[in-house]
């Protein structure tokens, strides 16, 4: 899937299903940061850096655009190199950041816990679909990771 | 973590300029959703730590439900936890 190249950059070796996939969940979560920043399942995208309301508050103002930008950006470089064959260091690394936001939100709205995958899901469990999808993007970060770090 | 107590506080300015100087520390939490090798690699990223060193801070992490990061002013603090929280990482910040 991932092959670690020159340059610190990486092959890149998707189906045309799996880019759809993440074409997918990525334009969905572009969607939902741009038109309802407040969503409950974006909380873990930007926890609280302060235990006092006051210094949260300059925090938030002072960072959080630049956080929400940030998401942003990473999420619209993925849609921009998904039909490449090859990601630079740069983009690989918006890449691993942009995957690990998609699993965040989806891990949230699935109330995933450290025991979620110990058993054996039920076929007829309402969450398997979307349990699905989550395994696989963990997958998917898990070897762009290895790549990174080979 | 251990600060060093003023050895004589004669005036209040003084003891504001030490509350000033007690350092912040970083706090990454536990959390079920990043995986350990993601917060091993953001660790080295971040603060350069050596693989050994950032493995052992995200083992501390998932075991014991925090470890402290980095250290320092509150500018360097804050920074910190903007680039951890840039990575999706459960960080928060306060004075040592």
């Amino acid at each position: 899937m991932f092959e670690r190249g020159e340059g610190g950059g990486v092959e890149l070796r998707l189906s045309r299903e799996e880019r759809s996939l993440l074409a997918g969940v990525v334009a969905e979560l572009r969607a939902l940061l741009e038109g309802a920043p407040a969503d409950p399942s974006l909380r873990r995208l930007f926890p609280p850096a302060y235990d006092e309301a006051e210094d949260e508050q300059g925090y938030r103002e002072l960072m959080g655009g630049e956080l929400l930008g940030g998401r942003l950006a990473a999420l619209e470089l993925v849609t921009q190199t998904l039909d490449q064959e090859w990601l630079s260091a740069e983009q690989a690394d918006a890449w691993l950041r942009a995957l690990n936001d998609l699993r965040l939100v989806l891990g949230t709205r699935l109330d995933v816990r450290e025991d979620t995958f110990a058993e054996q899901l039920r076929q007829d469990d309402p969450r398997a679909p979307a349990l699905a999808v989550y395994a696989y993007l963990s997958w998917m970060q898990e070897q762009l990771i290895e790549a990174l770090s080979s | 973590m251990t600060t060093a107590a003023p050895i004589e506080v004669e005036a209040p300015r003084e003891v504001e300029d030490f509350e000033h100087d007690r350092p912040w520390i970083v706090i990454v939490w536990n959390d079920p959703i990043n995986l350990m090798s993601y917060v091993t690699l953001v660790f080295q990223k971040l603060f350069g730590y050596s693989k050994a060193k950032a493995t052992q801070l995200m083992l501390q992490v998932h075991n014991e439900g925090k470890a402290v990061v980095s250290t320092g002013t509150r500018e360097k603090a804050e920074h910190d936890v903007a680039r951890l929280h840039a990575h999706g990482l459960w960080a928060t910040m306060r004075q040592d």
